[in-house]
Formats: structure tokens, C-alpha cells, sequence
């Protein structure tokens, strides 16, 4: 049984890879390269898998996971310039794809093995998924 | 690997008419869907790819190139058209949001390369929603 939480947090970012110059950042990255920076309302969608507790019912406490995921997730990045905010985007480029490796791995340890899905949203029309494994 | 969805939407009109029926038998399997004078919806389409990070950009896909691809095959060719009438794919094909979603991946697949010429991003699965209740999935 899969079962899904979703959170928001509104954060602002800069895409830009300090090794590459301006034009190419630009080309690549287009508005989001912008320096001032520029903002999104953010959601995530975490699955985790199992089955009911035979005695609960439950597949995870969801108090509990909503514990984890605002001191982990929303706490963490919510109303924050991820790039001079939220290490490791001092260092990593904050795309979507990264905040969902980077939120993965905060939660994982957390969920007694049984993440199994991370969604960002970046707006409603730009999401990325990531399962775990290969990067 | 990640899953990179862009979601995109157009407008179109269709009627649901098989020619190997009969004109009864048309209005009894797709009801108001088989109107002569056709009707419309907003379809929403999303659009899945699949791919590694890239370690300098930290992108699986680039989602303007994506925005292109779906704008030049789909959003041009379906925007506002009557799908019957103006597109050539549905003169002998009846344009059930199946077909219309097989279409779809199939110009997405066609023109793939003139966008992403390398072995990555993959385009991994389309999803249509006809209405918001009626919604299509295919993968490839």
C-alpha cells in the first residue's frame, strides 16, 4: 500500500553554476538564472510503502510523519533563499531535481525504510520525482 | 534517475463518430460525445521524461527544450483546432482521448531527437485529462 503526505513551503533560488559564465548560466537556465534571485511556492509529496500495522491499522503514524517532514522539509526551507539559506545549495544548484535528492536524503534516516517516493513541485505545471537509487 | 513532468493545456473540439457503425449504433456508444456539430475540452497533458543529473546543471531535463518540443508537435497542431476537421491523423480515426493521447506520444517520439539528440532524457510516459475526471495514461 502506498500512502502520500504533501507540504508546502514558498522559498526563493538562484540557478547558476559559479563554474560556467554568465551567457552559458543564462542559455542554460534561462529566467532562473536571474542573481536577484526569484521565488516558488513549493510542494512535496512524500510516498512511503508498507503494510497496515496489523494492530493500528496504520501503514505510518501520519502525527508522526507530519512531525518529520515540518522539522525536516518545511522548517528547513520554508520562507529561506535556499542558495545563502538552506546548505547544500550553497554549493549544489537548487533545481528541483536536487531539492528532491536533497529532501530524500533528510528524510530517509526518519522513515524506518520506508520512503519510497519524494515529489517536487516546483509550480503546478514543473514537478520531478525520484524513487531512491541511481541519481 | 529522476522523473522531470511538465504539464501543458489546449483547448479542441472533437466528435466521437466510428465510420464502420451505424449512425444508431454511434449514438448509443458515445452519446453526447457523438453530436454532429461536435463539443470541446481543455485537455491537460503532462508530459514525463526520465534521465540522470546531470552533475553541472543538477537537471535530468532541460524543461524549455521540453516547452518547445510540446509547443511545436502538440500545442500548434491541436490549440484551438477542431481535431476531426484539421487534424490529418483523425480523418480516419475517431479522436477518443486514447487515440488522441497515442498521437500525442507519437509526435512526441518522431521529433524527439530535434530537441534531445543524446541517449538522456528518455521520454517515459503522457497523461491527458479529457476533463478533470476523465484522465488517460500511457507509458511507453
Amino acid at each position: 500500500m502506498l500512502i502520500t503526505k504533501r507540504v508546502d513551503f514558498s522559498a526563493s533560488h538562484v540557478c547558476r553554476n559559479p563554474a560556467l559564465s554568465d551567457q552559458q548560466n543564462l542559455e542554460i537556465y534561462g529566467a532562473d538564472a536571474n542573481p536577484h534571485g526569484h521565488g516558488h511556492n513549493y510542494a512535496v509529496e512524500v510516498t512511503l510503502s508498507g503494510e497496515p500495522d496489523p494492530v493500528t491499522g496504520m501503514v505510518f503514524d501520519l502525527k508522526r510523519l507530519k512531525d518529520i517532514l515540518n522539522e525536516r522539509v518545511v522548517e528547513y526551507f520554508d520562507h529561506r533563499f535556499l542558495n545563502y539559506e538552506a546548505p547544500p545549495f550553497d554549493r549544489v544548484v537548487p533545481t528541483t531535481e536536487n531539492l528532491a535528492l536533497e529532501i530524500w536524503a533528510r528524510l530517509q534516516p526518519a522513515l524506518d525504510g520506508r520512503l519510497a517516493a519524494v515529489r517536487v513541485y516546483e509550480t503546478e505545471d514543473l514537478f520531478v520525482d525520484y524513487f531512491g537509487g541511481a541519481r | 534517475m529522476i522523473r522531470v513532468t511538465r504539464r501543458y493545456r489546449f483547448s479542441a473540439s472533437h466528435r466521437l463518430h466510428a465510420a464502420a457503425l451505424s449512425e444508431a449504433e454511434n449514438r448509443t456508444l458515445y452519446g453526447k460525445c457523438n453530436n454532429p456539430f461536435g463539443h470541446g475540452h481543455n485537455y491537460v497533458l503532462e508530459v514525463s521524461v526520465r534521465g540522470p543529473v546531470d552533475p553541472a546543471t543538477g537537471r535530468a531535463a532541460d524543461p524549455r527544450a521540453l516547452d518547445r518540443l510540446a509547443e511545436k508537435v502538440v500545442i500548434r497542431a491541436f490549440d484551438h483546432r477542431n481535431l476531426n476537421t484539421e487534424v490529418a491523423a483523425f480523418r480516419d480515426c475517431v479522436p477518443t482521448t486514447e487515440n488522441l493521447g497515442r498521437e500525442i506520444l507519437r509526435r512526441l517520439e518522431q521529433a524527439w531527437t530535434s530537441e534531445f539528440p543524446g541517449p538522456w532524457p528518455v521520454l517515459e510516459k503522457i497523461r491527458i485529462a479529457e476533463t478533470e475526471r476523465n484522465i488517460f495514461e500511457i507509458s511507453r
